[in-house]
């Protein structure tokens, strides 16, 4: 049995990471053939990446759009889980339900929606006058949207772990509300914001389909050209791209997880399914 | 007090996600020329089956998800704590990566002239035709999907009492038994969420079957093709996508039903 | 915990300052959009010039370039509105269409000096006939629509667009991803006019190309620049440009121009009415119709060039690398077994771009 499930959890990893072990390897085939080994290694298609415009100018919208669309999406979501949670039944349902709506929605029809809320409201400015298109406001605006619903649902739950009465003995010991919210709620349910926080992040940094529907073409993320440059003809850079960024995830991953089991004295399995 | 400081949530949900779907409603009953009109969602009955056809793969990916997921879910969850950790963690990374990539590096995997095609040359058997098939859709929908499949699954598991589990074994429940009574029953709510996060964007993703189906389109790219693509039809890719939204919704409700999935497993 | 949120927030900080500058240094600096085919410039690569780069240079405008994969994907795009474009590249029969709804905007030839240097066949009204006043476009590039083909798996004579239908290649055919020129090829095979109107016969040309589902093409634009070179499929439709560049790269590829006739088509750099830097997109189309862009740009492409040096400039190239034959391929003399695009009426229209959907989803 215990073979058994050694041999399967190895094929299971063999699949997930065949095709990842595929793009690495071929990243430095000195050819420009994506299934045809020439035989000889390169670094070349590095080099090509880094002078590719294109795909920096992306990169750094990218990691713009993740950061500042995480941090909002945090700030509002956490603020929200805490109001949230002191609805009583009827109203905490309802929100709870608009929470989810984006989560359960299929994510073309929120891209689609968003995408055509945007122009509609875009065009009505233009003929007023105003200079407006499809940009990074429009694409942070979406990512935030899609980040919120997650970091509500990843800090409401430590809010109904927290002892209920700790907030309003901090009003009774002369708090104002906002002070025992930052002094008290806020310290007692941080995992729960950190986590959100990378969450919104990680899907704010992968997120292709809504992107696709609300950016411009000066705003422009990494999916976004990988998605352009897989409809012409492609070039091995992609794949240097993506050793790149799987060692980045990788180093990223090992650093969290090192920190984690440092201080994982709290034992909360929920949090460590996320990272 | 506390209540208020939801309102800039309030209202950016608000702005952000009623009014855009009021918006896919507007168009999808108005006419390019913006008057009222029913004739898109009448004209959605055509696409009656490449619905079907996105459900059919939608479902089948799912449940091989669950085939190869569950027992995932089940060894990760019984291994000790570190292991554990290691292992949720391989799950996840591929999942970091970009979704665009990894289909593509398939794509070099299953084509005609591609690596495994190769392999099999090098060994003087026949080829095999791999890409473009309905096949290597469900493939690339369960590539991408499956850690979503294995990481609700687990979370549930994870929390089971193991004394649950001794005492139906005191109580004279075999190994299957232990299975089937206790383990199954308790780890459903994670299926259930497990089934939501898969089903629903296998189904209605587009690009994938671009990709590795070649020729037929799913509902997804139908809508896409109506929106961004070739067929410019605003108003239709509105409809279609508010009857997409509708059926899944639907869907999702009915699963509801059947476990009561409270926020928490529904988050991973 | 404070120490990760204060290093997520300098991070952010450092974020935003660095996208506030970025902002700053070009607000003096007019920015263009400029939307036009993937593979249609020269980009730099193998040693090319970059074009965008060098114009860049030269004027001090900012290029924000992005591609698209068919005429019809690039009118969707701008009809939905949301994002104005600068310049456009469409071909014949879309300059057309968007000439008659408004969409573009008349040019200053006099802020396009090179204008000049356009092959004068260009300057006439017949062979304009969807910019018959001249006003709305300048040429960039010619060609006609080719048949690539592997020589080591096809080894029967291919002089038809009825190989695109034989059962024998299944699973080896690559199609046209887009209405009209998938269109085209069974228009052609049935001997009907590229341009017909005509219902019926439009409905037969959707009714072969269903025929045709059953062979298993693979409908793909520039992708078939892909897999045709690594032998991923025996044979493809492509611009005969495209079709050069990939024997280029795999020397069993093979081109023809079959029997039925072809499609002749002319690519054009255009305004849309929507530009706000219209000053700017002439001064781009101007570069690009200067000797240096316009050579680096067809020697990329491998299309036909409008511009009288630059083709010159092709044409030897063509002669000495690959001969004479193929020279005359690029530049044939003669066009008359060849039809273009004409703009159908908005019924045509709209009927083929419901059966195409409908041919292409499979119902």
């Amino acid at each position: 049995m215990k073979i058994l499930s050694k041999i399967y959890t190895w094929l299971i990893f063999a699949f997930l990471y065949a095709p990842i072990v595929v793009l690495i390897v071929f990243s430095f085939n000195n050819s420009k053939s994506r299934s045809v080994w020439a035989g000889e290694i390169t670094f070349k298609w590095y080099v090509e990446l880094f002078k590719d415009r294109e795909i920096m100018d992306a990169l750094l919208n990218t990691l713009l759009v993740a950061v500042v669309s995480a941090i909002v999406a945090t700030i509002i979501g956490t603020f929200a889980a805490i109001g949230i949670h002191s609805m009583n039944k009827k109203l905490r349902n309802t929100w709870m339900m608009v929470n989810n709506i984006p989560m359960v929605n299929p994510e073309i029809v929120t891209g689609v929606s968003l995408g055509l809320m945007f122009t509609f409201f875009i065009e009505i400015l233009k003929n007023l006058g105003f200079d407006a298109s499809l940009n990074m406001l429009t694409l942070i605006l979406a990512h935030i949207t899609f980040n919120i619903p997650y970091v509500v649902l990843s800090v409401y739950p430590k809010l109904r772990q927290m002892n209920p009465y700790s907030y309003e003995a901090a009003l009774d010991l002369g708090c104002t509300p906002i002070k025992s919210i930052f002094k008290v709620v806020l310290p007692e349910i941080m995992p729960g914001v950190i986590t959100g926080l990378i969450m919104a992040f990680t899907l704010s940094l992968d997120d292709f389909v809504i992107s696709y529907f609300t950016s411009g073409p000066s705003a422009q993320t990494l999916p976004l050209v990988i998605y352009a440059m897989t409809k012409r003809r492609i070039s091995p850079k992609v794949n240097a791209l993506s050793a790149i960024m799987f060692a980045v995830v990788l180093i990223l991953l090992i650093i969290v997880n090192l920190r984690q089991s440092k201080d994982n004295k709290s034992n909360d399995r929920k949090e460590k399914s996320f990272i | 007090m506390r209540k208020r400081v939801a309102t800039p949530y309030m209202i950016w949900m608000l702005i952000f996600i009623i009014v855009p779907l009021v918006m896919v409603v507007y168009f999808a009953f108005t006419s390019s020329s913006g008057g009222f009109t029913f004739d898109n969602i009448i004209k959605v009955k055509e696409y009656t089956g490449q619905f079907l056809q996105s459900f059919k793969i939608g479902a089948i990916s799912t449940v091989i998800c669950l085939i190869l997921g569950y027992p995932m879910a089940a060894i990760i969850s019984r291994s000790r704590e570190h292991v554990q950790r290691t292992l949720v963690m391989l799950c996840m990374i591929p999942m970091w990566m970009n979704f665009l990539l990894r289909t593509y590096s398939w794509m070099t995997l299953l084509e005609n002239n591609g690596i495994i095609n190769n392999i099999l040359e090098y060994f003087h058997l026949p080829r095999l035709q791999m890409i473009n098939t309905e096949g290597a859709i469900i493939l690339g929908m369960v590539y991408n999907f499956l850690p979503f499949m294995i990481m609700p699954i687990y979370s549930v598991m994870a929390k089971i009492d193991y004394r649950l589990i001794e005492a139906a074994q005191d109580l004279g429940c075999n190994s299957f038994a232990v299975v089937r009574r206790v383990i199954l029953p308790l780890s459903v709510p994670g299926v259930i969420s497990g089934i939501t996060m898969v089903f629903v964007p296998s189904a209605s993703t587009f690009i994938i079957s671009k990709l590795l189906g070649g020729g037929d389109m799913m509902i997804g790219d139908i809508i896409e093709a109506q929106i961004q693509g070739g067929a410019n039809n605003l108003n239709l890719g509105a409809a279609i996508s508010l009857v997409l939204m509708v059926v899944v919704l639907i869907t999702m409700a009915i699963m509801n039903i059947f476990g009561d999935t409270e926020s928490e497993v529904s988050l991973i | 915990m404070k120490k990760i949120l204060s290093v997520v927030l300098c991070v952010a900080m450092v974020m935003l300052t660095l996208s506030m500058t970025s902002c700053s240094n070009n607000a003096n600096k007019v920015t263009i959009n400029v939307f036009n085919w993937g593979e249609n410039i020269s980009d730099g690569q193998d040693g090319s010039m970059d074009v965008i780069r060098e114009f860049e240079k030269q004027t001090g405008i900012k290029v924000v370039y992005s591609t698209y994969e068919s005429n019809e994907a690039m009118y969707n795009k701008i009809k939905a509105g949301g994002v104005s474009y600068d310049v456009i590249i469409p071909s014949d029969y879309m300059i057309g269409k968007m000439i008659k709804e408004d969409m573009l905007y008349k040019l200053d030839y006099n802020n396009i000096p090179n204008y000049s240097l356009i092959d004068d066949e260009f300057k006439k009204a017949e062979n304009m006939p969807f910019d018959p006043t001249l006003e709305y476009c300048v040429p960039y590039t010619w060609g006609r629509v080719a048949l690539v083909y592997n020589t080591k798996k096809i080894t029967e004579p291919v002089d038809s667009w009825d190989i695109l239908w034989n059962e024998k290649y299944k699973n080896q055919i690559l199609m046209f991803d887009n209405a009209r020129d998938a269109f085209g090829i069974a228009q052609l095979k049935l001997g009907y006019s590229l341009n017909t109107e005509d219902e019926t016969e439009l409905k037969n040309a959707a009714e072969e190309l269903k025929k045709q589902r059953s062979v298993k093409p693979v409908y793909a634009m520039d992708q078939i620049m892909e897999k045709m070179p690594s032998e991923n499929a025996y044979i493809a439709p492509y611009y005969l440009g495209d079709c050069l560049t990939m024997c280029d790269d795999n020397e069993d590829l093979a081109m023809v121009i079959p029997k039925e006739g072809t499609n002749y088509f002319v690519d054009a750099m255009c305004i849309p009415a929507t530009s706000e830097h219209k000053a700017e997109a002439e001064a781009f189309i101007n570069f690009m119709c200067g000797t240096e862009a316009a050579t680096a740009n067809i020697e990329y492409i491998a299309y036909s060039s409008p511009q009288k040096e630059a083709a010159a400039n092709h044409k030897k190239y063509l002669i000495e690398e690959y001969g004479k034959e193929t020279a005359e391929l690029v530049y044939p003399t003669d066009l008359s077994n060849t039809e273009m695009f004409l703009t159908l009426s908005p019924e045509a229209n709209q009927l083929m771009t419901d059966l195409w959907i409908s041919v292409r989803s499979g119902s």
